[in-house]
């Protein structure tokens, strides 16, 4: 062999060698769709990760979840906070190769804030957007808020060009008679593009050429697969069929673990999951104690929170994957968690406080519960039924699907229930958010308390948390925050039982960065 | 006979419309669907506009109406998941389900009658014994185990076969996608056609040993042997020739439930087809995807029927007297 020809084949052998260590295709099962490619349609959790692979924000936020520059450079807040000033970032690009400017994000302001999207509250109403010039916007706030950008990294700024072009210059409306282009197409800056997408088959994601920042991943292809059955997905990635799966079945931990090809990587999340009692009606719907309502009375309320073990739920019912919680929002979210404690699981005491309110031979009361919702929430609501029959309770557990329970007991069926459970994250990962939304007065025509589904009421707490919301100093809105935990706590408004745990199956040939919101990000994934 | 023929597709029309109406009481009850669309920290004034948009504070009879004048128009609406035409989606999902099926019937077909003939002439060799056995756990095991099973077996343990969706698929035409064009089509489609055409096979299995052991018994069997043939054209050419007539009318048969069936084989193997559609769509309250499968299904029954039906009566001359009669 001549010397030339060697050469010839050692290049090809390099280069094909080069060619195929570079072919990184990870493979991608979740059991959700992603179903609409519109960044305004759903707002839930496994739908913004994944648009959050195409889109980007004005603001991101990091693998501890700490807020970050984005599309905007950098930031000032102006006026006490009722004045934005955004530095967006120059020479960024769109995956159809228009110049990223403040344009497209008042467009992206004005599309979020219209009819048809579910990320509505993102922008505040009456917050005006100026230019500045191309890449400089202010934005004017009708009151402060020093928490504005704590959702900014999921509102995705769409091209205005791109969208006016395709008629999806309006949100892509639940009722659509025809499909919008956005809906089926996406055209955003971030470092993946979408190279095709069939809803609720496949998805395939390709890198951006042109992608501002330097890519953490070392990937050339992301196949997206739904595979809802939770038996197949664990079986896929077993088999070596699919590199990374969401969620991991609790009772196949140990077996994903013990598999040479894959393992779980598990951790706490930031959802919260509780237990809620009815204390608005005067007589409960279902209960056998007639003309007043038990859960009126905290001594109730305390006996309830006494009779839970949270620990054996942890580990009988979560196989240790939990973290028993005394607060209704994550300790990774609120900086004095770890002041507070459960009171003591004590099931005599509970039953002398039963007896205190009147109650010596317990009561009955109806349960819902939804049981393809969280992480074993049927067991979970199985459990406590068991428990609070040792303090002379009688539930009558009603645990169904998350459709018909959702229709019971959330506002739109009336809030139809006497003792629930459920499951919070706050979507701004902020506790304000747990004031206002679950812990809030509700009120005809007003969004406080929307999702207190048990109408717990103190004006006391809805004053701070309206103050909590304009406070601009991190120090005291900390301590007013805490004020107002002391008093939903010492009042037992809810019996909060734990952060359930993340676990995703990962190959053993793929390292990732799992961030507790349960926002599977593969572009902080590498392949072997 | 254009009487019966006109009777029959009125009595058709009726009984779609009775699917539609059942399929339309039962929605009331699979939960509230603007739920599944929205967020969890959605505004209630927000979703009650949804609601009022999509037309579900109507009354059941004014969306029902709504609903069977459109599907006059073969506008099935927009799925409130995916914001797609429910028409295009279905047809879609439509090429993957009929392949599979198409797959299970070949194999419930093929190997149900090879293995029913087997047994039928060798009535007491340990094979057929083994067999008979077999088709008793192929009719008494539910799919889902089955199909479990074998991805057990053949994914996670061998690797010899992958454990879910179609594999590489080709475009044919404008509107069909086919998985038999390439290797590795033809490999995800063993397990799930197996699993699928389980039942079946063992369902012909059975009928085929019966019949031939019926046949093999007749005077003409029996005439065909004093005349000398050999072993192989009396079986084959004979006995199995006449065996295959109502292994044909229960296979036509067969086959509107397997793809209707193909629900649970298609969840298991995730295998991208209407049933894996339907049945995310009851989980998420997709009305327009459940009423239009459902709809389907009940069409695709009632022309199976139709057609058998008709094809009586023009085999039968009894029949056809009768009608004329």
């Amino acid at each position: 062999m001549s010397l030339r020809k060697l050469l010839l084949v050692a290049s090809t052998t390099l280069a094909l060698g080069i060619t195929m260590a570079s072919a990184k295709t990870l493979r991608y099962a979740n059991q959700g769709d992603l179903k609409s490619l519109d960044p305004y349609t759903l707002n839930e959790t496994t739908t913004n990760a994944h648009l959050g692979h195409v889109y980007e924000g004005l603001t991101s936020r990091g693998k501890n979840l700490a807020i970050g520059p984005g599309l905007a450079e950098r930031w000032e807040i102006l006026d006490g906070a009722k004045k934005w000033r955004f530095h967006l970032r120059k020479g960024v690009k769109f995956h159809n190769g228009e110049d990223f400017t403040a344009d497209d994000v008042i467009f992206s302001a004005d599309r979020v804030r219209a009819q048809g999207s579910n990320f509505q509250t993102r922008v505040p109403k009456g917050a005006k957007f100026n230019k500045i010039d191309s890449h400089t916007l202010e934005v004017e706030l009708e009151s402060p808020n020093p928490i504005l950008i704590a959702q900014w990294d999921t509102w995705y700024i769409v091209s205005k060009k791109w969208a006016e072009a395709n008629g999806s210059a309006a949100p892509t409306p639940a009722a659509a008679t025809t499909p919008s282009h956005i809906a089926l197409n996406a055209n955003g800056t971030g470092p993946f593009r979408i190279e095709s997408h069939q809803a609720g088959v496949r998805t395939v994601f390709k890198p951006h050429a042109g992608w501002w920042g330097k890519p953490e991943h070392n990937l050339t292809e992301i196949i997206f697969t739904p595979i809802p059955n939770d038996a197949t997905r664990v079986a896929a990635l077993l088999a070596g069929d699919v590199d990374v799966i969401e969620p991991v079945p609790v009772q196949d931990i140990a077996r994903v673990n013990g598999s040479d090809k894959a393992r779980v990587l598990a951790g706490p999340e930031l959802r919260t999951i509780f237990l809620g009692f009815d204390q608005t009606r005067d007589e409960l719907l279902e209960s056998n104690v007639k003309g007043k309502n038990p859960f009126k009375d905290v001594r109730v309320r305390q006996a309830f929170n006494m009779a839970i073990d949270k620990e054996t739920i942890k580990s009988r019912v979560m196989r240790g994957l939990s973290t028993p919680s005394a607060l209704m929002i994550a300790p990774e979210l609120f900086a004095f968690s770890a002041a507070y404690q459960s009171p003591k699981f004590d099931p005599d005491g509970a039953k002398k406080l039963l007896a205190d309110a009147g109650y010596p031979n317990g009561f009955e009361v109806g349960m819902d519960c939804p049981n393809d919702r969280y992480v074993n929430d049927g067991q979970i609501c199985q459990a406590a039924v068991g428990m609070l029959a040792r303090i002379g309770v009688k539930v009558n557990l009603n645990a169904q699907p998350k459709a018909q329970y959702f229709a019971k007991v959330l506002k739109s069926g009336g809030y139809k229930t006497s003792f629930y459970l459920l499951g919070w994250t706050p979507g701004t990962f902020d506790s304000h958010n747990v004031l206002h939304d679950i812990h809030g007065c509700r009120a005809d025509g007003s969004p406080r308390g929307e999702s207190n589904l048990g109408g717990y009421c103190n004006k006391e707490v809805d004053a701070l948390t309206d103050k909590i919301l304009v406070e601009g100093d991190s120090a005291k809105r900390n301590q007013m925050i805490k004020q107002a935990f002391d008093i939903t706590t010492k009042e037992f408004a809810y019996v909060p039982l734990h952060q359930q745990a993340l676990a995703w199956g990962i190959s053993r040939d793929v390292t990732l960065t799992q961030r507790a919101d349960n926002s599977v990000l593969l572009y902080w994934a590498t392949k072997k | 006979m254009l009487a019966f023929v006109v009777r029959r597709i009125l009595q058709s029309i009726l009984v779609m419309l009775a699917v539609a109406l059942i399929a339309f009481t039962l929605f009331r009850f699979v939960g509230d669907p603007v739920n599944q669309m929205v967020g969890a920290d959605t505004p209630q004034a927000e979703v009650e506009k949804m609601r009022e948009v999509l037309g579900l504070n109507d009354s059941t009879l004014v969306q029902f109406a709504r609903f069977i004048w459109n599907a006059l128009h073969f506008d099935f609406g927009i799925s409130y998941q995916f914001r797609q035409s429910v028409t295009a989606l279905l047809a879609e999902r439509a090429p993957a389900t009929l392949e599979l099926a198409l797959a299970a019937a070949a194999f419930a077909l093929v190997v149900g009658v090879l293995m029913g003939v087997y047994c039928a002439l060798r009535k007491d060799g340990f094979l057929a014994k083994l067999f008979q056995a077999v088709s008793l756990v192929g009719v008494s095991l539910p799919t889902f185990l089955i199909g479990i099973l074998l991805i057990y077996l053949f994914s996670v343990a061998l690797n010899w076969l992958p454990s879910n969706g179609r594999g590489q698929v080709v475009k044919v035409g404008d509107w069909w996608t086919t998985g038999f064009l390439t290797v590795s089509g033809w490999k995800a489609l063993i397990l799930p056609a197996i699993t699928l055409g389980l039942f079946q096979m063992t369902l012909i299995m059975r009928l085929v040993r019966s019949e031939m052991l019926e046949v093999l018994r007749t005077d003409y069997i029996k005439f065909a042997r004093a005349r000398g043939l050999t072993t192989r054209a009396i079986h084959f050419g004979h006995a199995l020739k006449n065996t295959l007539i109502p292994v044909i009318t229960i296979t036509g048969l067969q086959l509107g439930s397997i793809i209707a069936f193909a629900i649970i084989t298609e969840t298991v193997f995730n295998w991208p087809g209407m049933g894996l559609l339907f049945l995310k769509a009851v989980q998420n309250v997709d009305i327009p995807i459940m009423a239009a499968y459902l709809m389907l299904i009940g069409f695709l029954f009632v022309m199976i029927n139709l057609i058998v039906d008709l094809l009586y009566a023009f085999v039968d001359p009894r029949l056809r007297a009768a009608m004329q009669g």
